[in-house]
């Protein structure tokens, strides 16, 4: 079992979890958020390096990459910001194959594990490309978070689940980060899920409003709130306010 | 028929190293249906009866193979140009996007999604749609929008709607991460309709399959004009599609296979190995892996990297591919006008102009020469007009 699995199961046996998602180099004050966040009860950080081409981010999170490029961010220069600070809490990184891909796999895992992440979200890398990213994760002690989607069918869903260290990645409906125009089906897929395995379940994808969030975690583990904080400090950069944003989640999410 | 050169990927996809299957879990579903759907298709000959004849009876094939015999002189060889310009709606696109709706309705889906970088898929996938009674939306860069504003009118004549795309680049590579995010939330109805030899598997394939129509035509239309291989078989390549199409009637025999990208945009040249919309494959980017934009004189040849199959062709030898800048392209332009009475697409003279710069150095003198003339030049005329009269640089 990885780090990142031990450590989101004793999670678990406290409470629900509230996994809040920020862009690094989105702004100058991005490990400022990052405190702030975990000072609003996070209990997990999803950390997003940026891309070019976020096939997978809706309009807030394609800005919030833009920003961060502009700024010259890259996954080196996170790490390294992000290395040696305690922030007391499991750190999921969240990327696009091909900025792991051009840096190296050995190299992006061992970049990433020495900066103190746990695991990895590739949206694009789906269970029959994964394993090269999966061998190089294993060597730096990193797990490989799978998504799990409303469209993938039951047989399929248990073989990614099994697949996926760390936690499973359930996405509420069929959309884009930062959409909500529907109610989700995520019942339904962390049913899926929990009919294969044990590890802890986390949904996400337009978990938008607190009331969102409620609703996500009276059937998962826990709730990934992307969009909705990403748009708090595009809009207003003092972390204090994210910090009450944040905290309003945190409080539905327990 | 099968070709050797250029047979089916492997199960995962690939041709050689290149390709695969690079999307969300939420599109896995969707790809493999398509794929199942294609292969069931492609083996059925009631499929293909009725592919054949859409495209003989609207879509005007088979198209002719011109000898540009003004155009041989001048460059010293013995030129033959296949004459997709001459299809309905003016480019090779056609082939493709009649196969992939007669997929959409196989798969009992009503609606088509596209992306468009010139317009010429986004205008043949509404023409389709229209003729299929589809419904259809079109993603197309704002920047693109203003360059090919005729053809977004076109499409909206044609019934479909026209999304400007405003993210990243706001070209064809942002078209399609737009169509692409689209899917997602659509994909128990829609189809998408991707235009080129690119993307995620089966796309790669069954474009280029759809597509051969163009080489095995072409291969039969020669041999009766006595030309039973030629020496250089040329296409423009931007994602690749018409390249494809028109290598596939010739991969097995002996023709030098040349592709011809726009400088701002050569993949071969200037890329290297990565990922982006689905596909391992070869891309311009930067030191940290972040794609950099394409820039040419035509949108239509505005993308960043190339079909996984162009880059297995390229990586093995069996084809080459060569960059030509815009200034070549506007002379080639003028040159075939002049010449041979055709204007030719600003993405297609990229293949005229490859052929005036090698005639008589890799070319040699009297070598038989098949150019596929993918489109007309009548979208470009007005920015020719502009070029010309403000003189390129």
């Amino acid at each position: 079992m990885t780090e990142l699995e031990v450590r989101l199961r004793a999670v678990r046996e406290r409470h629900r979890a509230f996994v809040p998602y920020q862009m690094a180099g989105a702004s100058p004050r991005w490990l400022d958020h990052l405190d702030a966040l975990v000072a609003a009860g996070a209990d997990a950080l999803e950390i997003g390096l940026p891309f070019s081409d976020p096939m997978m981010d809706g309009p807030v999170i394609q800005e919030a990459a833009l920003r961060a490029l502009a700024a010259g961010t890259t996954l080196e220069t996170a790490a390294h910001a992000l290395a040696g600070r305690d922030l007391g809490v499991p750190l999921i990184a969240m990327t696009y194959y091909n900025v792991l891909y051009h840096l190296g796999l050995e190299r992006a895992a061992t970049v990433l594990g020495d900066a103190g992440i746990g695991g990895t979200i590739v949206p694009d890398l789906p269970l029959e490309e994964l394993e090269p990213w999966r061998e190089a994760s294993a060597a730096a002690g990193l797990a490989t978070v799978l998504l799990v989607a409303p469209a993938t069918p039951p047989e399929r869903a248990a073989r990614v689940a099994r697949a996926s260290q760390g936690f499973v990645y359930a996405t509420a409906r069929m959309a884009v980060t930062g959409r909500s125009d529907d109610a989700g089906v995520a019942p339904r897929v962390v049913a899926a899920i929990r009919a294969a395995v044990d590890t802890p379940v986390y949904v996400g994808i337009g978990i938008s409003t607190p009331a969102d969030a409620a609703a996500a975690v009276a059937v998962a583990d826990g709730a990934i709130v992307g969009s909705a904080l990403v748009a708090q400090v595009l809009g207003d950069d003092d972390p204090a306010g994210l910090e009450s944003v944040a905290a309003a989640f945190r409080a539905a999410v327990n | 028929m099968t070709s050797n050169a250029m047979g089916p990927p492997d199960a995962s996809g690939r041709f050689g190293d290149f390709g695969g299957r690079f999307v969300p879990e939420a599109l896995i579903p969707a790809c493999q249906e398509l794929e199942d759907a294609f292969r069931s298709a492609w083996a059925d000959p009631d499929f293909h009866e009725e592919f054949d004849r859409v495209l003989a009876q609207f879509g005007g094939r088979p198209t002719p193979v011109t000898p540009l015999d003004r155009l041989s002189v001048r460059l010293g060889l013995r030129i033959f140009a296949k004459r997709e310009d001459l299809a309905h709606t003016g480019s090779h696109k056609l082939n493709n996007v009649v196969g992939q709706a007669l997929l959409t309705r196989r798969m009992g889906k009503t609606r088509i999604i596209a992306e468009t970088g010139a317009g010429q898929h986004g205008v043949a996938t509404a023409t389709a749609a229209a003729r299929f009674g589809l419904d259809c939306t079109v993603f197309m860069g704002e920047v693109d929008t203003v360059r090919q504003e005729l053809n977004v009118f076109r499409m909206e004549l044609l019934g479909a709607t026209v999304v400007p795309v405003r993210s990243g680049s706001r070209t064809l590579k942002d078209a399609v991460n737009e169509a692409l995010r689209e899917w997602v939330t659509c994909v128990d109805d829609t189809h998408y309709c991707l235009g080129s030899v690119m993307g995620p598997h089966p796309f790669p394939w069954l474009v280029r399959e759809f597509q051969s129509v163009i080489g095995l035509e072409a291969a039969t239309q020669l041999r009766a004009l006595g030309v039973a291989d030629p020496d250089v078989v040329v296409a423009c390549v931007g994602g690749g599609s018409n390249a494809a199409g028109v290598f596939a009637g010739f991969a097995d025999g002996p023709s030098r296979l040349v592709g011809v990208e726009a400088r701002g945009g050569s993949a071969v040249a200037f890329g290297a190995p990565g990922v982006l919309h689905g596909m391992r494959s070869l891309l311009l980017q930067d030191d940290h892996g972040q794609i950099t934009e394409a820039e040419s004189i035509s949108a239509g040849l505005d993308y960043p990297g190339i079909g996984p199959e162009h880059a297995h062709l390229a990586a093995v030898g069996r084809a080459e591919y060569y960059p030509v800048g815009d200034e070549e392209v506007i002379d080639a332009l003028r040159l075939l006008s002049e010449l041979e009475g055709i204007i030719p697409a600003l993405e297609t003279a990229h293949a005229i102009a490859w052929l005036a710069r090698e005639a008589g150095a890799s070319v040699s003198h009297g070598s038989t020469v098949l150019v596929n003339l993918s489109g007309r030049g009548d979208k470009d005329v007005a920015q020719v007009r502009q070029i010309l009269r403000e003189g390129h640089d």
